[in-house]
């Protein structure tokens, strides 16, 4: 019974995803007017996208226990390439997204490589800094052209060589579709992997680099695949990106771009299925509901205490973040087993207690690696 | 010949502002694992403290306030969010991202995103002829409280017995413990002391910059990141010289390449650095760290 | 007795490394922990400290200590030498000493120095750079610091040459003169000399418990126990 009940989720999120468009229900306080206005379907898109960027991040934070801080470099590459090249080499929307998405695929093949080649080596905290140091590295080459990319501005959308279908205020259910999609097949491809045996040894890497190693896997590989797929992932919901905000903005080449995806995942519950997705639609809504009450008239005569905590969306969703990982560490997604009274979660939680360098604990094929959990989950 | 004077100090002076960042971010994650992304908000309200009280009380007050804030603020993060954390790393670095986003964002709210203007008092504000360079008084001010730091964080790790135990925990935390020391002692004044550096580098920053701004600390994070990595988790005269080197190397760079390349190329090295130095003292940090 | 453990059990890594370990540690004298490589014997040298996650009760001399934290165990009188002797490499000799130092007892430097004359002399020389042996003396030299009730030392002797091997026996014998001890040793000579009373472990339980002499006299049990021939 529960394995039918587990498929019909994502049927019946499916079906009233598929729904939204056609309905007129009005959710006040979270959308201005009906859900199926250009506003809210804007809105919408917006979520979707987010939640499929948040699902390809998570393959490396969630399953595999890689703590990249530079993915934003790879949404990056998917506006701006696009972008430029329907711009400066005159290629329709099409040819340009399989060219952004080429380039983001040697380029996460490349630097990913460069990252991961210590992993074993340098370990989490390296590969973190390492990412943080590529992406900055994009983001500073992105400000310092702004001929080229537009500086501070950004890119707008060259319109002209996209089909008429996603340009114009009353195409923007048609946004919603192509963000819908995009979230549908990533969450496709990415579930499939995770289910098969390819997501199995992510899942024996993670918990242990060492012992997949000692049973005769190369976790470089599995890993080095992992962070190319998710790259161009990414560079594919950049180009959905570039279409649904109209431009591609130097926003996405930052840090808290990146950081943002974590939150979301973080909140939502890393290394699950509807963690992520839960997380981006939650933190998307956040973001622009908070900072639309903030500039409403019932906030601004708070008083300064309440008032300009609220009037900064980052501010509440930090603290948030602060709390979720505080308390409810599997993130939303493992609320409802934790209301049941399960407590722990599916895999034992590891703990290192004093573990830290006092020597190889007997019997282990190598000590625990606790770096590599990213979750209770 | 002044130009290369101008460079060399200049460079000197933005390395000495990485120390004070990257010195305070090696102690924390060489003694506790933890990549304190919050310390660019440290850095901000340090920079702001010292903004507000720059032209009511004398500048000297207005720094230590903001070496105060940075201390008192790092100590309560750590106390109150990091310490109950202890067994889940990977959590307590999450805790200090959320931090880095919110307090920021906090400041932002308070005082606005736009930059704020820092009056220093003249005498920091003016030049000085050296070799025939007119070069800026600021960066002499940031080189000289850079030497300050580095002396007496020397002399506290080698001659106190914090320092000692400090020392100790940064190579082997467990056995540290296994002789009898509660460490989470030490942890919390690393983590001040960290603080305190931040704020520190958060006045002068605002001297060096001539305004502060929320996005400021951030921004300085990375290079003080990329300064830890190369010098060294834990290892303040590698850090130092790793800042230096940044430093010069930016100002260089930007001068003699291209502007904008310099922080580009401070960020290349870092990817070099990595990459070549297999064996290296800060790689084998590292490795025993996570192994 | 003077450490006592019920049921204990570890779990690390998704591995029941200890299944309910109880046995007890005389007052004097010195108790060794046997068992083939990989059973679980450091581990549960850690769980005593308190270094790795363990459930079950462990009470030292009447306290229940297993809801402590390590420095709390340790600073009511255990003094540990652990696998692999654990210097801090980048302090000196004296540096790792003055560390070891606990506060409310006094520090028995003249036994110390007595018992390790090169310690004196090698005050400042970085403890990373000395031998195999000159670590383990600091590290059995830090337990003797202090005024403590029992001594904890795991495998002593891994590593190092049949001299120096002779020699940390010697410093061990007149250390258990003091002080209770238990050792994790797989030196059956070694154990033979110093110990007692022997426990054995093996697939996470205590399958053994007796005198160490009458152990290491029957050849078969020796076998099948700690799987290798009599002690030479």
């Amino acid at each position: 019974m529960k394995r039918h009940v587990k498929h019909l989720i994502p049927v019946a999120v499916l079906a009233v995803l598929l729904s939204l468009p056609y309905s007129t229900l009005q959710i006040p306080g979270v959308f201005d007017g009906a859900v199926n206005t250009p506003g809210s379907l804007q809105l919408l898109a917006l979520c979707l996208l987010f939640a499929g960027l948040a699902v390809g991040y998570d393959l490396l934070f969630g399953r595999l226990g890689l703590m990249s801080f530079g993915h934003a470099l790879y949404v990056a590459i998917g506006a701006y390439s696009a972008e430029l090249a329907m711009k400066n080499l005159h290629l329709p929307l099409a040819e340009a997204t399989l060219l952004a998405i080429a380039i983001a695929a040697a380029v996460s093949t490349l630097l990913g490589a460069v990252s991961l080649k210590g992993v074993g080596n340098l370990g989490t905290v390296g590969f973190a800094m390492v990412t943080l140091a590529f992406a900055q590295a994009g983001s500073i080459l992105v400000g310092r052209d702004p001929k080229t990319t537009g500086g501070e501005e950004g890119l707008p959308l060259s319109t002209d060589k996209v089909p008429s279908a996603f340009v114009g205020v009353v195409n923007t259910v048609n946004l919603y579709w192509l963000a819908l999609a995009y979230l549908v097949v990533v969450c496709g491809v990415v579930w499939w992997l995770t289910g098969s045996r390819i997501g199995r040894v992510w899942q024996a890497i993670r918990d242990n680099e060492r012992r997949a190693e000692v049973l005769g896997l190369n976790p470089f590989g599995y890993q080095l695949g992992a962070f190319v797929l998710a790259g161009t992932l990414g560079a594919a919901g950049g180009v959905v990106h570039l279409l649904v905000t109209a431009g591609a903005t130097p926003e996405t080449t930052t840090t808290d771009f990146t950081l943002a995806l974590l939150v979301m995942v973080v909140l939502g519950g890393s290394g699950t299925r509807w963690g992520p997705v839960l997380g981006g639609v939650l933190y998307t809504l956040l973001d622009h509901r908070l900072g639309a009450v903030a500039t409403s008239d019932s906030v601004a005569s708070l008083p300064a205490v309440l008032r300009i905590p609220l009037s900064q969306p980052l501010v509440l969703l930090g603290v948030l973040f602060v709390l979720v990982v505080y308390a409810v560490p599997g993130g939303l997604a493992a609320l409802p087993r934790r209301l049941r009274g399960g407590g722990g979660g599916r895999r034992p939680r590891r703990e290192r207690g004093e573990q830290h360098r006092l020597g190889v604990v007997e019997g282990e094929a190598h000590g625990t690696h606790p770096d590599r959990v990213a979750s209770e989950l | 010949m002044s130009t290369l004077v101008l460079l060399t100090l200049t460079g000197l002076g933005l390395g000495a502002l990485y120390f004070l960042i990257a010195s305070g971010l090696s102690l924390i994650f060489g003694l506790m694992d933890v990549l304190n992304f919050a310390h660019g908000a440290l850095v901000t309200a340090g920079a702001y403290a010292a903004w507000r009280l720059t032209g009511h009380l004398p500048f000297a007050v207005a720094v230590a306030a903001a070496v105060a804030t940075g201390a008192v603020l790092a100590a309560l993060i750590e106390t109150v969010l990091i310490r109950p954390l202890y067994s889940r790393p990977k959590d307590q670095i999450l805790v200090t991202v959320g931090l880095g986003l919110a307090l920021p964002a906090l400041v932002q709210g308070i005082w606005g995103a736009d930059a704020r203007q820092l009056q220093a008092p003249k005498q920091l504000t003016g030049t000085v002829s050296l070799l025939g360079a007119k070069v800026p008084t600021d960066r002499f001010v940031l080189i000289a409280a850079a030497i300050v730091v580095l002396a007496a964080l020397k002399l506290f790790l080698a001659k106190t017995r914090y320092g000692l135990v400090v020392r100790a925990g940064v190579e082997d935390r467990a056995m540290v413990t296994a002789l009898g020391i509660d460490v989470r002692k030490a942890f919390t004044l690393v983590f001040a002391i960290g603080g305190a550096l931040a704020g520190l580098a958060g006045a002068l920053g605002g001297v060096y910059f001539g305004s502060v701004s929320p996005d400021q600390g951030t921004s300085l994070l990375v290079f003080g990141f990329v300064v830890v990595v190369i010098g060294g988790m834990g290892r303040t005269d590698g850090v130092a010289l790793a800042a230096a080197a940044v430093g010069l190397i930016q100002q260089f760079t930007n001068y003699y390449a291209a502007s904008g390349l310099g922080d580009f190329a401070a960020v290349a090295i870092l990817a070099v650095v990595l990459l070549v130095r297999g064996n290296g003292e800060g790689i084998q940090r590292i490795i025993r760290r996570t192994a | 007795m003077i450490l006592e453990l019920d049921d204990v059990r570890v779990t690390l890594g998704g591995s029941h490394i200890l299944q309910g370990v109880s046995f007890a540690v005389a007052p004097t004298g010195v108790t060794a922990l046997l068992g083939r490589n990989g059973v679980g014997k450091t581990t549960t040298v850690k769980a005593i400290l308190g270094l790795v996650p363990r459930s079950g009760r462990i009470a030292f001399d009447g306290d229940q200590v297993h809801r402590l934290r390590t420095h709390e165990i340790v600073c009511r009188g255990i003094g540990y030498a652990p696998e692999d002797r654990c210097v801090f490499a980048k302090l000196t000799v004296a540096e790792n000493l003055t560390l070891a130092e606990r506060r409310g007892s006094k520090h028995a430097y003249d036994l110390v120095y007595e018992l390790f004359p090169e310690l004196k002399t090698r005050g400042a020389q970085a403890a990373g750079t000395l031998s195999g042996g000159q670590q383990q003396m600091v590290a059995i030299a830090r337990t003797l610091l202090n005024d403590n009730r029992l001594i904890v030392v795991d495998e002593p002797t891994k590593g190092l040459a049949p001299k120096v091997v002779t020699e940390v026996a010697e410093v061990l014998e007149r250390a258990a003169e003091r002080v209770p001890m238990l050792l994790v040793e797989q030196n059956l000579a070694l154990v033979r000399r110093l110990a007692g009373d022997g426990v054995v472990l093996a697939a996470g339980q205590v399958v053994h418990r007796g005198p160490v002499r009458d152990l290491l006299e029957d050849a078969a049990l020796t076998q099948e126990l700690l799987g290798v021939g009599k002690a030479a």
